[in-house]
């Protein structure tokens, strides 16, 4: 193995729960029922699951989501929305943060 | 040679030939009764789309004579189709084409005309409006996308304006309207080597879309997937897409589709009066029932039960919810 990350994975995922099938059927299953039409249209669930997907920076999940959004006929300009509030929410909730060091700061200061 | 694609690229391991798969399937595809005359015009075109199967363009001379005109209204005449569908290129750039359609429009209960809306916007294309609006001819108009960026990628730089620009003034003359008779549909084709969303969603968000940021109606949208072939399968070929998207495409194979496909029901005549199942065998250089033959040279529509010529192409139209 020359890299930890192989683009094929992705085709054989559903091999990874092999030794353990009933929690690989249920999971899957479960899967499956959380992407189909409901409250949600799959084309919304797909774009959260992009917006999740840059999150935790999963290349799996960024190729998979990428490839679903356009199917689901999102435009690159809701996808790259999408990446915007992922890190609008990822820059913000560092900032927010700063109250901690600001009390803690104020509270040492004169 | 544009038109019949080069088989350069090897189908990808896995793949089955179509006809192979069909009878791995128990299934064949087969014409039913003819309800829809297609008329390609010419393959000459003011675009040079990206996914153009038929690889038409401005540079292209190809057009339908006067000749094969009279042919082919002569056959419509005679064997009465349900539809007239005028299709190219851009028919808009084809001398004679008013005069054409006034002569097709009366001979089926519908008739229609594909435009990519920027032919149509065209000062020289004034007469051929009015008689598409008196004749009542459904237009069936491009518009991959909403996006400026996806749509200019697949149609070229500005288009996307241009098509707005005309949509209204189609509204305008009645074009979308509710009762109007004036039917203005849109067919949208995926801006890349990924497959197109479900129609319905997709028609209900073009809608909302179009009616809320451009003040724009339209009658339905239909989605179609692009097929392997021209200037597409080029492109598919250069960006390192063919084998993933045509992998897509037998992955998706739907045997559901086979009884709706266009093909079955549908005779396809080429600018030079060849006749074909489908504009993608046109573009493939398949005839209809194996054998090179015009317009005037059938006796009629083709009979229900004749083989359908198929291609690895026709994985595009079995796809998913299929090509009707």
């Amino acid at each position: 193995m020359d890299t930890y990350y192989d683009p094929s994975d992705l085709q054989q995922f559903g091999d990874v729960c092999k030794d353990a099938p009933e929690l690989g059927k249920a999971f899957f299953d479960y899967y499956g029922k959380i992407f189909a039409e409901g409250a949600l249209s799959g084309r919304e669930k797909c774009l959260m699951g992009l917006a999740v997907a840059l999150t935790v920076q999963c290349p799996y999940c960024i190729e998979s989501f990428t490839k679903q959004c356009l199917e689901q006929g999102s435009t690159l300009e809701e996808m790259t929305e999408a990446a915007h509030v992922v890190t609008a929410i990822r820059g913000g909730a560092s900032l927010v943060h700063g109250m901690q060091m600001r009390r803690m700061a104020e509270k040492l200061s004169m | 040679m544009p038109g019949s694609a080069a088989a350069c690229t090897v189908r990808p391991d896995g793949v089955a030939p179509f006809a192979r798969n069909l009878e791995a399937h128990g299934l064949a595809l087969v014409r039913d009764a003819a309800l829809t005359l297609q008329v390609n015009v010419g393959l000459l075109c003011n675009l040079a789309c990206r996914h153009c199967h038929l690889e038409a363009g401005p540079a292209r001379t190809e057009v339908m004579s006067p000749d094969t005109m009279r042919q082919v209204a002569e056959h419509a005449r005679t064997h009465a189709y349900a539809a007239i569908d005028v299709t190219g290129g851009a028919p808009e750039l084809v001398p004679g084409i008013a005069g054409f359609m006034a002569r097709l429009a009366p001979l089926a209960k519908r008739t229609m005309f594909r435009t990519n809306l920027l032919a149509l916007a065209r000062e020289e294309s004034r007469e051929l409006l009015e008689v598409l609006v008196e004749n009542q001819v459904a237009l069936v108009a491009s518009l991959p996308s909403l996006a400026a960026s996806q749509a200019e990628a697949q149609r070229g730089k500005g288009v996307l304006d241009h098509s707005l620009a005309m949509l209204r003034r189609l509204n305008d003359l009645g074009y979308g309207a509710e009762g109007s008779g004036l039917d203005l549909d849109l067919v949208s084709n995926p801006t890349g080597a990924f497959l197109p969303p479900g129609q319905e969603a997709a028609e209900r968000r073009f809608k909302a879309d179009l009616a809320r940021r451009h003040g724009i109606a339209f009658n339905r949208l239909y989605v179609f997937a692009n097929v392997p072939l021209g200037r597409y399968r080029k492109w598919l070929e250069a960006s390192g897409n063919y084998e993933g998207y045509v992998r897509r495409l037998a992955d998706a194979f739907n045997p559901c589709t086979l009884a709706g496909l266009m093909c079955r029901t549908l005779v396809s005549v080429g600018w030079d009066g060849q006749v074909y199942d489908c504009d993608f065998n046109q573009a493939e250089g398949l005839p209809m029932g194996g054998v090179p033959r015009r317009i005037h040279e059938l006796d009629g529509p083709p009979a229900a039960g004749a083989r359908i010529a198929v291609g690895d192409h026709c994985y595009a139209c079995t796809a998913g919810a299929g090509f009707t």
